[in-house]
């Protein structure tokens, strides 16, 4: 059972000023073995303060980052599966399901995570999984209208992964899961 | 002498023991090594006593005794056992205890050395210490009873405090040090006497008030020393009941302002007001009698008094006594504002008085000062009310009142607080103005600028107000401070007011009604042009990236509220932006997937607004003249989604869809030319392929103008491609892309329906 954490577009301190504090006393340091974040923190401090939940940090660029330098898009495996990270907005139409599946045909990967639409999506394809954790903060997007600050926690064992999500509506945390299995190891085909 | 107690003789023991006193007459011993002896003594003494009460074992009456010991030779010795005897005699109750204890404190006089006379007089105190004639004892005594006891103990005290002082005069100066000293190891036989007025029976508030609190401080006062004036009143303030302080307090308070300059009386004070607030917090029903007694105002006026008449006192000092008092008023009348901001003010007026301030000590305790308040009620709100608050932060220097606006914000942040009025909003802006310009142009550029301006930015977000009118002016508030930052504080702090006001917009907007009234204050249009101007201004720093996205973003707005001008004039900055001034590669990929990105989504534009912007992005405009060649046919692929918008009145125009992607075919044909030529090998298939995938894409929404043998042909392309290795290699990277692609292809095939048909005509 390896507990990664997904999340992003937080746009802070341009479109909020932290995370919600009922989503903060929930990232506990220790329990999340990995965290993939889609872009968009803005600033350092951000940056340090997910470190300091779990050191294996993935994060890919968004368009408002401080820091140039993370990648555009990064590929890791993580137990049996085979995941893809980019922020989004290089991928046009911005949310388009079909242009995704091509993104991840291309990085050859079982789960693709990607943001910049601020909405949360998981949806199951021939190619694999896309998986989109929203707004850690429920911040500003021209995208989207209604933003509910959310986040994502995917509990990868063996061929399954369940895919938690969190969410932030009208002060209380709801949360919901959705099960993707995997019908082998060796190819990346539902 | 003992062999003469097992004797019985009294003559002898009596004898013996003036000559064991005797010893106690060296004048040549430290005050430790006197104690030790006088221990000694007190213990063989205790001895004698016993003996003594036994008239059996001696024979005399304790009256004949009385007078027998005074023919003793040496006053010393003398004074000890008449003590001793007269503690016999008051046990034995043949003469009321007032009457031997008044004899023996006046006889006491005859010794005037100050250790043996101090430790004379503490003897006569722990011997007489359970035979006052106070309420409930043995010797009650008639109606006066406790005004006896308490009499007898005053006098005592003040002998030995008047013994204790003379002390000091004793040597030369040079030996001062020693001398502190030695009072230091003195000084609890002094404060001994307190205590036991402190438990006497019988002594209430009034007798406190009116005899035993005045006589005390008088002697204090008059003592005129500063080492025994600290050490009693602190004394004071321990021994005795808080209740009785919160009476006494004036009369506690005036011998205050009247000790001698050299006397810290800022702890004596902060001691006090300790106290009394741990009562007040301990017990909340006795909140009345300080507002009866005034406690408060008491408290200021003593301390503004020892201020003033003590003009040497350092300014840390004085900010000291100020914290005290805050923390007292904090504590005790938390719902008293107008308390905080009189200390706030007094302490406004003592920093006005002096030179600026430049004592770092001083500067912390006025940090702690201003700290306080926003610790205790956790809402900076209230502290804004404080007028005298942004007075005090006046004082500061640079530093520190970057300092304390950044703990402003890191409470603000702590507590979630909103503040949601644009006055308050603007005395907020005031109180940390130190982060929001350069104070005194002084351009600080320290390591924490960062840091700073992201709290800065942070604050901005949690400004907020529901009416949608309160919520613009506290934008123009806003902007109007942050606009005196100058051009390497506004990147950080122009974004967040952009997005403020996006928000305000989007919720104009969903509110509906009549947007188009000029008179109405709010209004998305009037918005625009606030944040038309707002952007503008970052081209000053200059930062054309940030710029561009933040067009992008207004742009994307003002086409939800159908505002085509405003939406097209954003678009034309951002495209000037590009042209004039992005010039890296990497930033002009970025810019162009953003361009792109925002023009696919946005339906306000008309033809000829459409038809003037789009061919810029695509085409003959940006994609194409992007450097590297794969970066121009992923951009110009990309735009062939301008033509094709998925909504239900979405332009969809395939064919200019179709002239993207041949385009973007050619190019990457031309860069696989490059390759061969340069490298001698031909480049990755990846382009290839990518284009695939969009022929694929438009062919399944039903372009009419891609036909299967358009897809037939690409797929045997890349065939080809892949196998014309110059060195017979297959290349492996874009295999699994490739295959990927092919299987999607195969699985839509299988789909049967719709789909499956338009895949059946497809070799795969």
């Amino acid at each position: 059972m390896v507990l990664v954490l997904a999340l992003g577009d937080l746009h802070v301190p341009h479109r909020a000023a932290d995370l919600p504090p009922k989503f903060k006393s929930m990232l506990v340091p220790g329990k999340i073995q990995h965290i993939i974040c889609t872009g968009n923190l803005c600033i350092k401090e951000i940056h340090d303060y997910l470190k300091t939940i779990c050191p294996d940090l993935h994060i890919v660029r968004g368009e408002f980052d401080e820091d140039a330098r993370y990648p555009e898009t990064k590929t890791l495996t993580i137990g049996q599966f085979k995941l893809g990270l980019c922020h989004g907005h290089q991928v046009i139409p911005w949310g388009d399901l079909d242009s995704l599946a091509m993104l991840q045909r291309q990085l050859d990967v079982d789960i693709l995570v990607t943001g910049h639409t601020h909405q949360f999506t998981a949806y199951k394809h021939e190619g694999g999984v896309v998986i989109n954790p929203g707004s850690a903060t429920g911040a500003y997007s021209s995208i989207n209208q209604d933003v509910n600050p959310s986040f994502v926690l995917m509990d990868i064992d063996g061929l399954r992964v369940v895919v938690y999500v969190y969410e932030l509506i009208d002060g209380e945390v709801k949360v919901d899961k959705i099960d993707f299995k995997k019908a082998s190891t060796s190819t990346s085909a539902p | 002498m003992h062999r003469a107690l097992d004797a019985n003789n009294l003559r002898e023991v009596l004898k013996y023991s003036a000559l064991m006193l005797s010893e106690l007459r060296t004048s040549k011993l430290s005050p430790q090594k006197y104690y030790d002896l006088y221990m000694r003594a007190f213990d063989q003494l205790r001895q004698l006593e016993i003996f003594l009460r036994d008239e059996s074992r001696h024979g005399l009456p304790v009256v004949d005794l009385y007078e027998l010991v005074q023919h003793a030779g040496n006053i010393l010795p003398r004074m000890y056992l008449l003590c001793t005897v007269g503690s016999v005699y008051i046990k034995s109750k043949q003469a009321p205890s007032k009457d031997v204890l008044k004899d023996l404190v006046e006889m006491c006089r005859g010794v005037q050395h100050p250790i043996r006379g101090l430790f004379l007089r503490s003897y006569l105190t722990q011997v007489s210490r359970d035979k006052l004639p106070e309420i409930g004892s043995d010797y009650q005594g008639d109606a006066n009873t406790v005004m006896d006891a308490v009499e007898f103990v005053l006098q005592n005290f003040t002998e030995i405090n008047k013994l204790w002082v003379r002390i000091q005069h004793q040597g030369p100066g040079t030996v001062r040090e020693k001398q502190e000293k030695e009072r230091n190891e003195l000084r609890d036989l002094v404060g001994k006497n307190l205590h036991v007025l402190g438990q006497i029976e019988g002594v209430h508030l009034e007798m406190y008030k009116e005899t035993v609190l005045p006589r005390i401080l008088e002697q204090v006062v008059n003592c005129k020393d500063d080492f025994a004036q600290y050490y009693l009143m602190e004394c004071i303030i321990q021994v005795f009941p808080d209740e009785y302080h919160l009476q006494t307090l004036e009369t506690l308070l005036a011998a205050c302002t009247q000790l001698m300059p050299t006397v810290d009386t800022k702890i004596v004070l902060t001691q006090l007001m300790d106290r009394l607030s741990n009562y007040a917090v301990s017990s909340p029903d006795v909140l009345h009698e300080f507002l009866q007694v005034e406690a408060f105002a008491k408290l200021n006026n003593a301390i503004g008094k020892v201020i003033d008449t003590q003009i040497e006192m350092p300014i840390v000092g004085a900010m000291t006594l100020f914290v005290s008092l805050l923390t007292f008023a904090l504590r005790v009348h938390p719902d008293r504002l107008d308390y905080v901001d009189q200390v706030l003010g007094a302490c406004v007026v003592k920093l006005s008085s002096g030179p600026k301030l430049e004592d770092a000590r001083a500067m912390k305790q006025v940090v702690a000062l201003l700290s306080a308040p926003l610790e205790k009620y956790n809402d900076i709100v209230t502290a804004l009310t404080l007028s005298n608050y942004p007075r005090v932060m006046d004082h500061l220097d640079d530093g520190t009142n970057k300092l304390m606006a950044m703990l402003i914000i890191q409470s603000i942040m702590k507590n979630n607080s909103c503040i949601s009025t644009a006055d308050k909003v603007e005395v907020l802006f005031e109180l940390i103005k130190g982060l929001i310009k350069d104070l005194d142009g002084n351009a600080y550029r320290g390591e924490d600028f960062q840091e700073e301006q992201n709290s800065v930015a942070r604050l901005i977000n949690m400004l907020d107000n529901e009416e949608p009118e309160e919520m613009l002016k506290i934008i123009c508030v806003v902007r109007k401070h942050l606009m005196t930052g100058g051009t390497r504080r506004l990147p950080f702090t122009i974004p967040p007011l952009i997005f403020s006001a996006l928000r305000l917009v989007r919720q104009l907007e969903s509110q509906g009604g009549d947007m188009t009234g000029e008179d109405l204050p709010a209004t998305p249009r009037k918005i625009f042009q606030i944040l038309n101007q707002t952007i503008e201004v970052l081209s000053s720093v200059p930062c054309p990236e940030l710029a561009l996205r933040l067009y992008l973003q207004c742009a994307e707005a003002a086409s939800d509220c159908d505002l085509e001008p405003a939406a097209y004039e954003f678009f034309t900055q951002a495209f000037i932006l590009y042209e004039e001034e992005i010039a890296d590669s990497k930033a002009q990929v970025t810019a162009i997937h953003l361009i792109a990105g925002t023009l696919q989504r946005i339906n306000v534009f008309g033809v000829e607004n459409r038809d003037t912007l789009t061919p810029k992005a695509t085409g003959g405009g940006y994609s194409a003249r992007l450097l590297k060649k794969p970066d121009q046919c992923r951009a110009v692929y990309a735009c062939s989604h301008l033509f094709w918008v998925d909504d239900l009145d979405g332009i969809k125009d395939g064919e200019r869809a179709l002239l993207c992607l041949r385009r973007a075919l050619r190019i990457a044909n031309a860069a696989q030319q490059m390759a061969n030529a340069t490298r001698g090998s031909s480049g990755s298939v990846t382009l290839f392929v990518e284009i695939l995938n969009k022929y694929i894409y438009f062919y399944e929404k039903g372009s009419p103008h891609i036909t299967p043998s358009d897809i037939q042909s690409l797929i045997e392309l890349i065939n080809t491609e892949m196998q014309s290795d110059n060195n017979g290699n297959t290349r492996t990277h874009s295999d699994p892309f490739f295959t990927s692609t092919l299987r999607y292809m195969r699985f839509q095939k299988q789909k049967g329906g719709l789909m499956g048909d338009k895949y059946e005509l497809i070799k795969l």
